[in-house]
């Protein structure tokens, strides 16, 4: 526990005022926190103390650089492994106290869609035996009526059925690959989809197909999605909601549209400024983020972007921020927001 | 502007089990010296191919290799292997996109990074050793005494493409080729690397050819632009005339692909429908005329020709965007 310079009692994280806690929230994470031990001595925080929720029919972006713990996060609400502490409440439940059984069938509601769209899908099986699998395990219909599930999968994500059913993935492109893994997500009517960098190993043409395809599966199957990525103007066209990650902790959480025109956070800043502008008249001249994250292991005190951040002061090094509201729908954490 | 590499009328033939795949074709590209060339198009489009057959990478009795590449003078595809080893390193070198696979897993960067110092320009070790730290540094890598001692799974995607860049350039290269330097990289890394290299080239004197599948890197790092498609040059530029007055409705198509902070949510992008066409089996009109919203019947008919507008723009179009029939 810290003591916030307001007096209050702050949990390790950064605060919990962008949570909604209304009834319309399929997936809340509470005080998440996952550690790895990775020497007698050494224990990686990957994330610390980090809430947030997800409400019916929106799509969360969750955006940071490498090891930032993105991925680690997206895994522990699967419970992939489960966390060290905290709580992921899907519909009511929440499945960190489930036993290993209801866990399993509680699973089949979150599904998740993986970076390398070549090397999640098991080279051995064909594209009928990668859709059927998760069909076949859960006992969902007869044979023909499975059959029937998986072309009509096939037809929404654009592949022709009778053209590929009988392929190996080693047969496919990246792009491919990636709606073979989307109607295998699917299979299983989620009401969760998790996508982990799901384009980021593609090509921009091919980028912008898988983009809108899971914007169309969305509406389609009334999909509640979690997008991560590292890219922000990738999410820009899918989400509802962004959050900035640093280091295991939020920095940023608020609407596409507020957070690209007005950040409020440094970090935001900085990683607006490292897309690339497509156009040689309109070249920034901004300083750059210069280095890298630190090591996990032994993160900065205070604010965790400290050490990166040009505005950083004495206080940012002694007293953690707390997510506050800035804006309608624009919460940040930092002492020193952009105004 | 006299050119430091002119490339005429390259092709590049693999024989593989299913037939001929003629993977480039009748490239010609001058890329005058001092100046940054950015190579684009998407997988498959022929882009590592066509660098790789420049520099006579391509090796194997299955690759056949036609034309011309000159480099400074030398006329490469009239050389032996021998001949064109000597100018690796200080003639021209190479970055690869996987800077991970690129470096040696079981070696210390140190080791590879002075191998050319010692090999090329004949250095004792020791030199080699200090000049190698002098090199990390240029790179901006912090620490270079422990990076020195370092394996590459000790180092993040950015620091190895720092090491990789280092190795490039540690025997004063004239040319530089950048095989998707970033693309596997982080945004903010990306930009980290960007900056370095064009911080470089002006420091080093170096020209570069910069591939990319990524419009939005070419815009603020090259002086030209090559389009590629279907293993063919389609258009060629001055990177702001490009971008200002396209011609080929392939460039246009893959910059309204990219995703833009400036587009409101939800905007839903343009695609370009289907998919590269067959390599061993190309038809006989325009490549892209099948993905091509302007495509008409000659399109389907007839391969266009490369057309020159009088300011040197190169394009390989029937329709041209802002032509005039």
């Amino acid at each position: 526990m810290l003591v916030s310079d307001r007096g209050g009692v702050v949990m390790a994280g950064s605060g919990t005022a962008h949570m909604r806690n209304t009834v319309d929230s399929v997936l809340t994470v509470r005080d998440l926190t996952i550690e790895f031990r990775v020497a007698k001595d050494k224990i990686v925080k990957a994330v610390s103390g980090l809430s947030f929720d997800v409400i019916r029919g929106e799509t969360l972006a969750i955006v940071g650089e490498s090891g930032c713990g993105k991925t680690t996060l997206a895994r522990a609400v699967l419970q992939l492994p489960p966390p060290n502490s905290g709580e992921v409440v899907l519909d009511g439940t929440d499945l960190t106290l489930l036993p290993k059984e209801n866990l399993r069938s509680a699973r089949t509601s979150m599904q998740m869609i993986f970076q390398d769209p070549i090397s999640s899908l098991d080279p051995r099986m064909t594209v009928h035996q990668l859709i059927d699998e998760p069909l076949e395990i859960w006992d969902r219909g007869t044979r023909a009526e499975r059959d029937e599930r998986i072309n009509n999968l096939l037809n929404n994500v654009g592949l022709e059925p009778e053209l590929v059913l009988n392929r190996r993935s080693y047969e496919f492109s990246g792009g491919q690959c990636q709606r073979i893994s989307i109607a295998r997500a699917l299979a299983l009517d989620p009401r969760v989809l998790i996508c982990d960098e799901p384009v980021s190993a593609l090509d921009v043409s091919i980028q912008a197909q898988i983009l809108n395809l899971l914007q169309d599966m969305k509406d389609q199957f009334g999909l509640t999605m979690v997008f991560i990525s590292h890219d922000l103007a990738v999410v820009k066209a899918v989400s509802n909601r962004v959050m900035v990650m640093y280091l295991g902790k939020i920095c940023e959480v608020a609407p596409p549209d507020v957070l690209y025109a007005k950040p409020a956070h440094h970090y935001t800043r900085a990683l607006l400024d490292s897309v690339p502008i497509a156009d040689p008249t309109r070249q920034k001249k901004t300083e750059l983020l210069q280095g890298e994250p630190p090591s996990p292991m032994n993160p900065p005190s205070g604010c965790r972007f400290r050490t990166r951040c040009h505005a950083a002061s004495v206080r940012c090094a002694e007293h953690e921020p707390e997510l506050q509201e800035v804006a309608p729908g624009q919460f940040v954490a930092c002492h020193h927001p952009i105004v | 502007m006299s050119s430091l590499l002119s490339i005429k009328n390259l092709g590049v033939n693999f024989d593989t089990a299913r037939g001929s795949l003629e993977a480039v074709h009748g490239v010609d590209i001058e890329i005058p010296a001092g100046t940054s060339v950015g190579v684009v198009g998407e997988s498959g489009s022929g882009k590592t191919v066509m660098c790789r057959a420049a520099m006579g990478l391509l090796q194997g009795s299955n690759v056949k290799r036609s034309g011309t590449v000159i480099f400074d003078g030398h006329e490469l595809t009239a050389m032996s292997k021998e001949e064109v080893r000597n100018l690796f390193g200080s003639g021209m070198a190479m970055i690869f996109q996987d800077p991970m696979t690129a470096l040696n897993p079981v070696r210390r960067i140190g080791s590879q990074l002075s191998e050319g110092l010692r090999v090329r320009l004949e250095m004792s070790k020791k030199d080699a050793m200090v000049r190698s730290k002098e090199l990390l540094e240029l790179v901006r890598i912090p620490n270079p005494t422990a990076v020195l001692n370092s394996f590459p799974y000790q180092l993040s995607g950015g620091m190895r493409q720092r090491v990789m860049i280092a190795i490039a350039i540690a025997c004063n290269p004239k040319l530089l080729f950048a095989d998707e330097p970033t693309t596997a990289l982080d945004v903010t890394v990306q930009a980290q690397i960007l900056q370095l290299l064009r911080e470089l080239r002006e420091d080093l004197k170096m020209s570069m050819v910069l591939v990319t599948h990524d419009l939005g890197v070419v815009a603020g790092n090259t002086d030209y632009v090559a389009v590629m498609y279907a293993g063919e040059v389609v258009e060629y530029a001055p990177t702001t005339k490009l971008f200002a007055d396209m011609r080929m409705p392939y460039t246009e198509a893959l910059l309204e692909s990219i995703p833009k902070v400036d587009h409101k949510s939800g905007t839903r992008l343009a695609v370009i429908a289907g998919r590269l066409p067959n390599p061993t089996d190309r038809g006989a009109g325009c490549s892209f005329a099948p993905r091509c919203k302007y495509a008409q019947e000659k399109c389907h008919k007839e391969h266009p020709e490369l057309k020159k507008d009088p300011d040197g723009h190169l394009y390989r179009c029937w329709y041209p965007i802002g032509v005039a029939l």
